[in-house]
């Protein structure tokens, strides 16, 4: 219905000089469009220069990707088709990435989540020392992922010297025993240790993030169900978990888009061999190693459009996290 | 104009793979970019002085002598600047690929090896050095050992990089603790001597393993002594026409019996431990024996190694061969589009020759003298005498190697450790991937090499005629 024709309907005594009144938002609306774009202009160069930063390099990489461009035989470079595509889904190592991808994601955020809840909660009691306890308790996200998986690889996972490794002779020798077993972490547990060391690191990520998310809790609904009754456990179940699932949400997300990309871990620890070997440093031994540039753009292309789908179907479908908006 | 373009589009992808790997490059990368910026302040410096050159190289012990040593001695001397970016070996050979590849021409020098001259010349990446050598009377290419100078070679006979240092491998023992056990170490051991000292080595002292070999995947870590014991045992990755041998039952049977061997008398974690983890396990006392290149020697014998005077030195085992030592060398390349060629050269000239290595002995030591390519090294007094523990099992390791003919079969392409072929390195790695894994006991190394042969088999192809 335009306003034209409800007019006479809604308001059938209007002077027509109030109806010019009544019109007056659309040139309005039309001169502040012009004004908003007049404020745009000066923005424009910066948002061509954004897009073209961000878009230019993954277009290059698509055309890339249909070429058939070792960098070490520059007198075969070509037109491949589709056969990198090919290769890429073909491949068994690649499937093989694929799957370790999975698997190190959702095992790290997994268990990083959990501990991290569960760390928080404690942290979210007063007592003694309170604030020196957090501070210890985030110091492993702030290492550099180079430094920490260096860290794993050798001053905990050694065979010979590490830790770990000690730990077990000193236990072992309490019980007067001399022969410990020392357990070759990154030979038989490869990709456990790779597992082990990340989620080392982004459990403090995910428990600041669980922490915030208990701090903003309202106290006086929690007073009012211990009034009625609840016990802590019924307290946790109804009320502080469901007000939780939004920040739990936003950890998994956050963590799950650093994960897939986690390259320093795989590259250091293990050097994506004995099954360790996921998509970044797939993608990173076939530009580097076999300066393969059109296979190594196809691997990466595939793993864009494969993310941007799972990222939108996560946030669309399972997550809570645009509800708001999408309700509005 | 086309180079150029080349270049363009080059860096372009380079930049583009660099936001589709969310920064894994981004080391590499911010480094050369370092190395880029200091180039343009020293130019600034440097003007009407004689010129500069760019140096990418390895950030091997000998190469971070020569920065140190190179201002006060060489820019002092020829007015010549240098800039040097150093990086780790695979980051070095990564960008070294991607910036000759486009001919970028960002370095003029870069450290690269025998493995590399044979396709980097054949693309025409790299600068003929023989007019240079001819009129630099002064540098004696003839001092050159000739199996070092014949690796770096192109296909028409020229000379295309100079080395500056070389090695071989060998075999290192403990020779007090061999003593100590009664066992003694055959003058030319074969592996299935070998096997048997392994046996008896292990556990004479609380915690010591028989021996020490390298397990981690990689072309140049696993497969570099594994490729060694494949040619003595008659195996070949290819047959003179390119046709893969990887899963013959000489290859197979050689890498069972490295599998084994490690698996059973040597360090642990073998599936992880490359040189530097053997290099630590031989110093610490871990190890009794470790098969590995003879440029370790001089770590062990330094100065504060708790190992120095200890240690016994014996050819590379054998089987079927005669000798089976590796040759290896890091050597200056220049790039074909550098326009610095002359100073370029000049830097050459005094980093690879005979006056630098004595001004090395003055400054820091003979231990630390990037040796094995001069002849007149290993007539130096000074240096049998503070090498005295193996410099002669050096050069004759050196000395005894055949690039062209390591095994007991024609081979279509140079190489003991490595063929040089462009597609080697990827798929040498992503083969000791399988043969790591059967180290660590995930596969066995019947299934890894049957992949292998597949991926050999592909790359083969890629270079038949």
């Amino acid at each position: 219905m335009s306003p034209t024709e409800a007019t006479p309907v809604h308001a059938p005594d209007l002077t027509p000089r109030q109806r010019t009144t009544y019109e007056q938002p659309q040139g309005a609306a039309a001169r502040s469009r012009r004004e908003a774009r007049r404020r745009r202009l000066p923005l424009l160069p910066a948002m061509v220069l954004v897009v073209v930063a961000t878009q230019l390099p993954f277009l290059v990489t698509i055309i890339v990707s249909f070429m058939d461009w070792n960098a070490l035989r520059p007198d075969q470079r070509g037109f491949a088709g589709l056969d990198n595509y090919v290769s890429v889904f073909t491949n068994a190592s690649t499937r093989s990435a694929v799957w370790t991808t999975i698997v190190l994601t959702v095992v790290v955020v997994g268990v990083s989540l959990v501990l991290g809840t569960l760390i928080a909660l404690l942290l979210d009691r007063k007592f003694l020392g309170r604030g020196a306890v957090r501070t210890m308790m985030i110091a492993p996200f702030l290492v550099v992922p180079v430094a920490a998986a260096l860290l794993w690889k050798h001053a905990l996972l050694n065979p010979s010297f590490g830790l770990f490794n000690g730990v077990l002779t000193w236990v072992w020798s309490l019980f007067g025993s001399s022969s410990p077993p020392q357990v070759a972490w990154l030979q038989e547990y490869p990709l456990l240790a790779v597992e082990m060391s990340l989620i080392w690191q982004w459990t403090p990520f995910m428990m600041l993030i669980v922490l915030a998310g208990l701090q903003s809790k309202p106290l006086d609904v929690v007073e009012a169900a211990r009034m009625d009754g609840a016990g802590a456990l019924q307290i946790f179940r109804y009320l502080t978990f469901p007000h939780l699932r939004r920040y739990l949400e936003l950890g998994g997300l956050l963590g799950s888009i650093y994960i897939v990309q986690n390259f320093d871990a795989v590259f250091i620890m293990t050097a994506g061999a004995l099954g360790t070997a996921n998509l970044p440093y797939t993608i990173y031994a076939t530009f580097f190693q076999r300066q393969d540039y059109g296979l190594a753009s196809a691997q990466g292309v595939v793993v864009v459009i494969g993310t941007i789908i799972i990222a939108t179907f996560a946030l669309r479908v399972v997550s809570s996290l645009f509800d708001e908006e999408n309700a509005r | 104009m086309a180079a150029r373009r080349r270049a363009g589009t080059a860096s372009l992808i380079v930049a583009g793979l660099t936001v589709a790997l969310a920064g894994c490059a981004g080391a590499g990368g911010g480094s050369s970019d370092g190395g880029a910026a200091a180039g343009g302040d020293a130019s600034g410096d440097s003007a009407g002085g004689g010129g500069e050159v760019s140096v990418i190289m390895v950030n091997n012990p000998q190469m971070e002598d020569l920065q140190t040593l190179t201002e006060e001695n060489f820019t002092a001397e020829t007015g010549i600047t240098v800039n040097f970016t150093v990086l780790p070996e695979n980051d070095v050979r990564d960008s070294i690929a991607t910036d000759f590849s486009a001919q970028a021409g960002q370095y003029d020098v870069a450290t690269i090896s025998n493995y590399e001259v044979p396709f980097f010349s054949s693309n025409g990446w790299l600068a003929n050095l023989d007019s240079y050598v001819e009129e630099d009377a002064e540098f004696d290419q003839g001092d050159i050992l000739e199996p070092i100078a014949d690796g770096l070679r192109g296909e028409d006979g020229s000379l295309y990089a100079q080395p500056f240092y070389g090695e071989s491998s060998f075999l290192m023992y403990r020779a007090d603790v061999f003593e100590e056990a009664g066992l003694v170490m055959p003058e030319n051991p074969t592996w299935d001597e070998v096997a048997a000292l392994a046996e008896q080595a292990d556990g004479v002292r609380p915690g010591m393993d028989g021996i020490c070999l390298r397990g981690q995947s990689g072309w140049g870590q696993v497969f570099a002594p594994l490729t060694t014991v494949v040619n003595t045992f008659g195996g070949t990755w290819f047959d003179e026409n390119f046709d893969a041998q990887v899963n013959s039952p000489e290859f197979v049977e050689a890498t069972q019996f490295y599998v084994d061997l490690v698996t059973a008398h040597g360090e642990p974690g073998a599936a992880n431990a490359g040189f530097t983890e053997c290099l630590n396990a031989m110093t610490q006392g871990g190890v009794a024996m470790w098969y590995d290149a003879t440029s370790a020697a001089g770590s062990l014998e330094a100065d504060g190694s708790p190992v120095q005077g200890l240690m016994g030195y014996a050819p590379a085992p054998v089987k079927e061969t005669d000798s089976s030592g590796w040759l290896y060398s890091w050597a200056w390349g220049v790039q074909e589009s550098s326009t610095n060629k002359d100073a370029a050269w000049e830097f050459i000239s005094w980093a690879s020759s005979q006056e630098y290595e004595e001004l090395v002995a003055e400054e820091l030591g003979w231990a630390r003298v990037p040796a094995g390519k001069r002849a007149s090294t290993y007539e130096n007094p000074e240096y049998q005498e503070a090498a005295a523990a193996f410099y002669e099992q050096t050069q004759q390791a050196i000395t005894s190697a055949d690039p062209l003919d390591p095994g007991v079969q024609p081979r279509p392409a140079p190489g003991i450790q490595f063929v040089a072929i462009p597609e080697f390195a990827g798929m040498a790695t992503e083969v000791s991937l399988g043969v790591s894994a059967a180290i660590a006991g995930q596969t066995t190394v019947q299934e890894a090499l049957d992949n292998g042969q597949q991926l050999a088999q592909e790359a083969g192809e890629a270079n038949k005629e």
